[in-house]
């Protein structure tokens, strides 16, 4: 492989308890569109942080252009022509565009000149951007420009982009791709990083599709559907059970036009969300990560207040109320992230107890917490969900994955919500407590609560769901069965081909009566 | 071999409690160095300032009171503090705050002049707390309306409230028996059904001081036993996950900053009926400020601010004793205790890291 710009040979990395990297190989060309492709968790982070030298790997070896290639930091992999750009921005809002840029830059010209050089660049790659702007208010489409001219400023010969569109407008995604089709024409290589399967098909020449950590397919991706990709990323394996749908009856919650704006920079904003659900009834909702779960799971749980009139428990409007408000009406939730966000990690499961159980367990009396009940509420959720610890005073934190993850489910099933959403359910659980988790859902719908799962297991939605949809870029793919659905399907949801929204019309009126 | 700082998996529990310990030490030797470089003897400038004020045959009754009257206000603006430091906000404006509190209760006190009413003390004790959280809502209220950021303008209150107090003090509230000098009527003087002189002679013991220990225990319960103590913690713990359980940011930063006004305000009404005595220009003695390294001293936690609310009552009266007895400059004491909040800040480090001496760097 003498002709390749970048070799890969056999990069491994593993941090405690998870192999990140397992002997990986590849090679990208000069000039080349490559595409790394997988699930969150199969490694693709580690992997460029590898090349850029942020990461060092425990064995195996990178060769550029022929010659041994390891990085000791980024400066290092910059000055060897490495250039990337972050998934998340690294800007200074309150500087001005050619300020940011001089900052990324290891040597940069004074301003004045690099204010020539950035209209220059910008403009011949259709990118254009005032260097006197205050980034502070570009548009993201407008901030990825800045942190693309400043890699390209530094005439890369490799060029990273992590998750490059996950911020930008269809429009802005349009230029984006116009760009970096130009700059491979010139010879400049580029290693694309991305879950979005149509994305990856128009762009690029080569896909390196990564699982748990090895390399397990390459392919060009313009010859493989949608539905190749998909299997390949998440495995072949992907069984869809026979699930007699339960007995449902009214609807518990409804969701009418749900919009809400990106929280901060790096959200995702949701868009005209609509869903029903019904008593006894799974929804499912797939998705790649970034794609909206935390904010819809946040807009849900009432973290972040929606509009009047988006949400609805028994017909009752409730998307101005908080989060202690809808859980006195029976809308339960449980965020993805269990350290943090659902539970405190320092604090005592008695403590962790409280934080959601106040108002329907009554843990509280005129202002002043009854940590007896507390306490014993706690002990039944470690009873009735096999928590393994020493006790109900130890902290959140010294659990392990999964033991806080049933929990912190538990926590909200015993509380008898009449909805429940949860966000990830499974995620990093070991498989004997994922099964628990998932039978819990179950029973839990059976006794006629409405469930919304969120989760990126496509296995684990198959498995439970009796409806399934999923969100991209914050919308929501239309409502179908989880019976029948093919992974072909499923693939073409996440990867949001909204061309399939007209071929499909006739099967959503099925369920959406 | 390098020396390195290696992170503990979880902050280690022994040094938590210890780290404080340890900054009053490593204080004391660097404090010493300094007052050697100023050409005193280290080891009595240390004992003039730690031991003597208690101790000594001559100062000691004096100085023994004393301790009580300047830890009073230290502790009750640092209980104060303490809410919402533990919570992430950060009022550095108490000095504001228990200046405009002093000015406001005496103000009112003064208006009735020369009523003997039983109730005037208590009514200047409430616009004290009134005049403290009024203060304290400005940089809340801009925070939680337009986010602003509370370090700075409660800060940037403080140089305020300083002026208003110049204006007060040789204006709207100047004695008009005084023959034009600025300042107040003196409340401990003149004017006695609004003092607030000692409880019991010989120990110092005033209102402020009784103030400050309710603070202590009224904390304690609301920390340990209350549903805002567990919202504040939580907050400063783990803020999303506050967020999640439906703690109301507005409500935890009106909350924490109105209750540190109050103190502070409060302290300031104590200090003016009592130990100063009157409104004048320079009554604003920095306790806003000091109070901050008392907070920290002491852990957040209010058993321990009540400890290193003493400790640094201590450290001033014995810094008045070396500035009297060795001719130690006032910027010498108040470097003093600025290294005192240095140190323990420094030392926190090893509560969340240990060193780690590496012989060889593996490659």
């Amino acid at each position: 492989m003498t002709d390749a710009l970048l070799t890969l040979e056999g990069l491994t990395k593993a941090y405690p308890g998870v192999v990140a990297n397992d002997s990986v190989s590849f090679a990208i060309k000069p000039g080349e569109v490559h595409a790394l492709l997988g699930e969150n968790g199969a490694g693709k982070s580690t992997l460029v942080k590898t090349i850029y030298g942020l990461v060092k790997p425990d064995a195996g070896r990178m060769l550029l252009n022929g010659t041994p290639f390891a990085p000791a930091n980024p400066r290092a992999a910059r000055a060897a022509g490495v250039a990337m750009v972050f998934q998340h921005f690294s800007l200074f809002d309150a500087l001005s565009v050619a300020e940011n840029v001089a900052l990324g830059m290891d040597n940069p010209p004074g301003q004045r000149q690099l204010g020539a050089r950035i209209r220059e660049v910008s403009e011949a790659y259709g990118l254009p951007l005032d260097p006197d702007r205050i980034v502070g208010e570009l548009s993201a489409g407008e901030r990825q420009r800045v942190e693309i001219v400043r890699c390209l400023l530094q005439n890369p010969r490799l060029l990273i982009m992590d998750e490059p569109t996950s911020v930008l407008t269809p429009q802005e995604v349009d230029i984006l791709f116009k760009t970096l089709r130009k700059l491979a024409a010139e010879g400049t290589s580029i290693l694309y990083i991305s879950h979005k399967l149509e994305e990856i098909r128009s762009l690029c020449e080569h896909a390196t599709v990564l699982r748990l950590g090895q390399v397990v397919a390459t392919c060009d991706p313009r010859e493989k559907t949608a539905r190749d990709l998909a299997e390949m990323m998440v495995g072949t394996a992907l069984h869809v059970p026979e699930r007699e749908g339960g007995e449902t009856g009214q609807v518990l919650l409804e969701v009418k036009r749900l919009s809400l704006p990106a929280p901060g920079g790096f959200g995702t904003p949701l868009r005209e969300i609509s869903l029903a659900l019904l008593s006894g009834e799974i929804l499912g909702i797939g998705g790649v990560a970034g794609n909206g779960q935390d904010e819809l799971l946040a807009a849900l749980s009432g973290e972040r207040p929606a509009p009047a009139g988006s949400i609805f428990l028994r017909q009752r409007d409730v998307s101005r109320l908080r989060p202690n408000a809808r859980r006195a009406l029976g809308l339960l939730a449980a965020p993805e992230e269990r350290l943090g966000h659902a539970a405190a990690p320092e604090m005592s499961l008695t403590e962790n107890a409280l934080l959601t159980g106040e108002v329907r367990e009554g843990l509280s009396s005129r202002g002043f917490i009854r940590w007896g009940k507390a306490r014993d509420f706690a002990a039944q959720v470690i009873e009735a969900f096999d928590v393994r610890t020493p006790g109900t005073e130890t902290a959140a934190g010294a659990l392990s994955g999964g033991n806080l993850q049933k929990f912190v489910i538990g926590r909200e099933i015993l509380q008898k919500p009449d909805v429940f959403v949860v966000n990830q359910p499974t995620w990093g659980v070991d498989a004997s407590a994922a099964a628990a988790i998932r039978q819990a859902l179950l029973d839990l719908a059976q006794t006629g609560a409405g469930v919304v799962v969120i989760s990126q297991d496509l296995d684990e939605l198959m498995e439970i769901a009796d409806h399934f949809t999923a969100l991209n870029e914050g919308r929501l793919a239309p409502i179908r069965s989880a019976r029948g659905l093919t992974i072909e399907e499923i693939g073409l949801m996440m990867g949001g081909a909204h061309d399939m929204d007209v071929a499909d019309e006739d099967a959503i009126a099925e369920v959406q009566p | 071999m390098r020396i390195v700082l290696e992170k503990r998996p979880a902050p280690s529990r022994l040094m938590l409690g210890l780290t404080p310990v340890l900054a009053v030490i490593a204080t004391m030797l660097a404090g010493g160095v300094m007052f050697w470089a100023l050409g005193a003897n280290p080891v009595e400038a240390i004992r003039t300032i730690f031991l003597d004020p208690l101790f000594d045959p001559t100062f000691g009754a004096y100085s023994r009171p004393q301790l009580l009257v300047k830890a009073a206000p230290l502790i009750l603006i640092a209980i104060g503090l303490s809410l919402g430091f533990k919570a992430g906000i950060w009022n550095i404006g108490a000095e504001g705050q228990y200046i405009i509190g002093a000015v406001v209760g005496a103000g009112v006190g003064l208006a009735f002049y020369p009523t003997e009413s039983r109730l005037i003390f208590p009514a200047m004790v409430l616009a004290g707390a009134f005049g403290g959280w009024a203060w304290a809502m400005i940089p809340a209220i801009l925070k939680t309306r337009l986010g602003t950021n509370e370090i700075l303008v409660s800060l940037m209150l403080v140089y305020v409230a300083e002026n208003i107090l110049a204006s007060v003090a040789s204006g709207l509230l100047k004695n008009p028996e005084g023959r034009g000098f600025p300042g107040s009527r003196n409340f401990a003087r003149d004017y006695p059904a609004a003092s607030n002189l000692e409880l019991l002679p010989g120990t110092g013991m005033h209102w402020g001081v009784v103030a400050a220990f309710i603070a202590v225990i009224a904390a304690y319960a609301l920390m340990t036993r209350h549903k805002m103590g567990f919202a504040i913690k939580l907050t400063g713990e783990a803020p999303r996950a506050a967020r999640f359980a439906g703690v109301n940011p507005t409500r935890l930063v009106l909350f924490s900053l109105g209750t540190a006004g109050a103190l502070a305000g409060m302290a300031g009404l104590f200090e003016v009926a009592g130990p100063a005595g009157q409104i004048s220009i320079d009554f604003g003695s920095g306790y806003g400020f000091t109070a901050i390294i008392v907070a920290f001293l002491g852990r957040l936690h209010p058993v321990g601010i009540l400890l290193a609310g003493l400790l640094m009552a201590l450290t001033y009266i014995g810094g008045e004793l070396a500035q009297l007895m060795l001719g130690m400059p006032a910027a010498a004491i108040q470097l003093f205790q600025g290294m005192l909040l240095f140190f323990l800040l420094a030392m926190d480090v090893f509560a969340n890291y240990r060193i780690r001496i590496k012989t060889r760097e593996a490659a």
